[in-house]
């Protein structure tokens, strides 16, 4: 019996296993990729892979996705191409299975997660997945009071675009416009200013163990931040790997932004690699533009599980792309502390500003500086 | 759909036609810019400096004889550096030509006329059929701009509220690029078709060192090839490109080397490693760099 299968609705199918695995294949971009598969040979399995890439896909992050998809959903039906994964950025998210998307391991794992300040790091890396439950009542008040603190304090920069106004530069076109209504007169010379636009913002999260009591609430800011301002602001957090969370936290609800953040992070409450998860964020993201002129804001303990030279030379390198660098210690504003561990004293010569983070009103100080930046 | 297009069968033949231009595609990227011109879409191309992103939108233009336009992207820039301009002076000297005799209302409207008008190279690439338009770098620009390119991109037209809308009689073959320092926004992304730049692999970097420098030696090439893959995996600030293993292959070649041994290579390190702290690590290492 020759059973072939309907192209479309295999499309659509496989465009739905895509969208359970976070990549964002809506309707309109199965469409497109339905109309290209009309345009190459539908049983040549490398150009199917490769239709459906260019059309589903919208960034890096999407790809080693797309790939593992792909590999399960045609497995049997179509040889796989086996594409080369290496080399591409942003590969840090694990690959769930396509059902089951909350087992109940993680479940546990979370639970374990919640004991209060584990040990710095642990030499095999830890992958867990932060269970966040609901936000109470008084949590969300305290996002939206994160909000309300935010709102009007985040730093500006001038841009290159001009808004009407100001005393110095004349705006052509406007004038020319005057002048030609008032039949070839020069009127009145009319002028244009520099606009001003948030600064860039990157938050860089520590979610290793030591991390834990506060990692919540700062998450909670780092939402807070993005919501603000969405197009300026980038998250990350920092462990044993680099994780990207600035889309997760783009969410409005917060329950659904912290729960998404938390799915996404793979090693929450694992060790740290502070400097070797710096270098990977500045070889993807801040050297080509992420850090640049932006206010950066890490929050970490400072505890560096490796040799605390590479973080040194890392915070050297970020302090030269970046506006300004503060550095959010919670341990900052407990009494007797001084920056003692190894990563610390390694970072400080290149940091502008070392404020605490433990608490609300900590995080008030925080605001306060970076709207200063 | 470009004139030249309807000869490219398949991704394949559209392949071969770039390696008989001098630029050898993968099976990925080739299928994309088949796609591309077949379905008439934006190609989004997003990869480290140096893969070849400028240079296969050059190539395009090339096999498809079609005119390249390039609009490089930059913070700041808007819709009359990119789209249109109007001509400021002529117009006034029109208008004082006109004097005082002529109707008011009939003047005003003569003053908004093509011929005052300035194309920038979006509006060029729509006026002069068939073009291959690159808009390099957009993540350069800022997101105000990406609003100025929904129209151009989804229908091929630019909307003059004092003109009206001028429509490309031929849809010119569009190509993105991008580095990636910023989010390019969702609503432009869904109009393209995307892919991501690989480096080459060993072997296709070589054929395209050959290429490029045909007049280098194979062992040579090979050589480079080798000694850059090694730069690559090295974690440096900056790791080089085909663009610069191409630069270091020609640099050797000039003066005289068809062997890369290491003083040869710290001579002309400068082509391929752009940072001085990547320089230090690399001039230290460098009896490793040549493959002991």
């Amino acid at each position: 019996m020759d059973y072939v299968p309907d192209p479309v609705v295999t499309l659509t199918g496989f465009a739905r296993a895509l969208r359970a695995n976070g990549i964002a294949a809506d309707s309109t971009r199965l469409a497109t990729a339905i109309d290209a598969l009309g345009h190459v040979d539908p049983l040549d399995a490398e150009q199917v892979y490769w239709a459906g890439r260019v059309t589903l896909c919208a960034e890096p992050d999407d790809l080693p996705r797309y790939d593992a998809v792909f590999d399960a959903w045609f497995r049997g039906r179509l040889p796989l191409p086996g594409p080369d994964a290496s080399g591409r950025p942003g590969t840090t998210l694990r690959i769930r299975p396509l059902a089951g998307e909350n087992d109940a391991g993680e479940h546990e794992d979370a639970e374990e997660a919640d004991e209060p300040l584990r040990t710095a790091a642990s030499p095999a890396e830890v992958l867990r997945h932060r269970d966040l439950a609901a936000l109470t009542d008084a949590e969300r008040d305290e996002v939206n009071s994160l909000v309300a603190l935010l709102g009007p304090r985040m730093a500006r920069r001038r841009t290159r675009r001009t808004r009407p106004g100001g005393r110095d530069a004349v705006d052509v076109a406007r004038t020319v416009r005057r002048l030609v209504r008032a039949g070839g007169e020069p009127v009145q010379l009319l002028r244009r200013a520099p606009r001003v636009k948030p600064r860039r913002l990157v938050l860089l999260l520590d979610v290793s163990g030591s991390m834990g009591p506060y990692a919540d609430v700062l998450l909670r800011f780092a939402h807070a931040a993005v919501r603000v301002a969405p197009a300026s602001t980038e998250a990350f957090t920092l462990g044993t790997r680099l994780t990207r969370i600035t889309r997760a936290l783009r969410l409005r609800d917060p329950d659904q932004a912290l729960a998404a953040a938390g799915a996404a992070i793979p090693d929450w409450s694992g060790g740290t690699r502070l400097g070797e998860s710096l270098q990977a964020f500045l070889d993807l993201w801040g050297q080509r533009g992420t850090a640049r002129r932006a206010v950066v804001v890490l929050v970490s303990d400072g505890w560096e599980r490796g040799d605390a030279t590479l973080l040194g030379g890392q915070m050297a390198r970020l302090a030269r792309l970046a506006h300004a660098v503060v550095w959010v210690n919670p341990h900052r504003g407990k009494e007797g502390f001084a920056p003692v561990t190894a990563g610390m004293r390694a970072a400080l010569p290149h940091v502008d500003d070392l404020v605490a983070g433990h608490s609300l009103a900590a995080l008030h100080e925080l605001a306060e500086v970076i709207a200063r930046a | 759909m470009l004139e030249g297009m309807r000869e490219f069968e398949s991704p394949a033949a559209l392949g071969d036609a770039l390696d008989g231009a001098g630029y050898l595609p993968d099976r990925g990227l080739a299928t994309a810019a088949f796609l591309a011109l077949r379905m008439q879409r934006p190609l989004f191309l997003e990869g480290d400096p140096g893969v070849g992103k400028t240079a296969l939108a050059q190539t395009l233009a090339t096999i498809t004889g079609a005119e390249l336009v390039r609009l490089q992207c930059y913070e700041g820039i808007d819709a009359s550096q990119a789209l249109y301009d109007w001509d400021f002076p002529r117009q006034i000297l029109h208008l004082r030509a006109a004097g005082d005799t002529a109707d008011r209302a009939e003047l005003e409207h003569s003053l908004y006329d093509r011929r005052f008008l300035v194309a920038r190279p979006i509006l060029q690439a729509l006026e002069r059929a068939p073009a291959v338009l690159l808009i390099d770098e957009i993540d350069r620009a800022d997101d105000e701009f990406e609003a100025f390119l929904l129209e151009v991109l989804a229908d091929h037209a630019v909307t003059i509220p004092e003109l009206g809308t001028i429509r490309a009689a031929e849809p010119p073959l569009v190509v993105i690029t991008s580095n990636r320092t910023r989010e390019v926004h969702d609503a432009l992304k869904r109009r393209c078709l995307y892919h991501w730049v690989e480096h080459p692999e060993f072997a296709r970097e070589v054929a395209i060192v050959r290429r490029r420098v045909p007049e280098a030696a194979q062992g040579l090439a090979e050589q480079v090839a080798a000694a850059v893959a090694r730069l690559r995996s090295a974690s440096l600030l900056k790791p080089p490109g085909v663009a610069e293993t191409i630069d270091w292959t020609r640099a050797l070649h000039l003066l005289g080397v068809t062997r890369l041994d290491a003083e040869s290579a710290e001579a002309t390190l400068g082509a391929a490693v752009k940072y001085r702290e990547d320089l230090v690590r690399v001039q230290r290492e460098l009896a490793g760099l040549l493959g002991g």
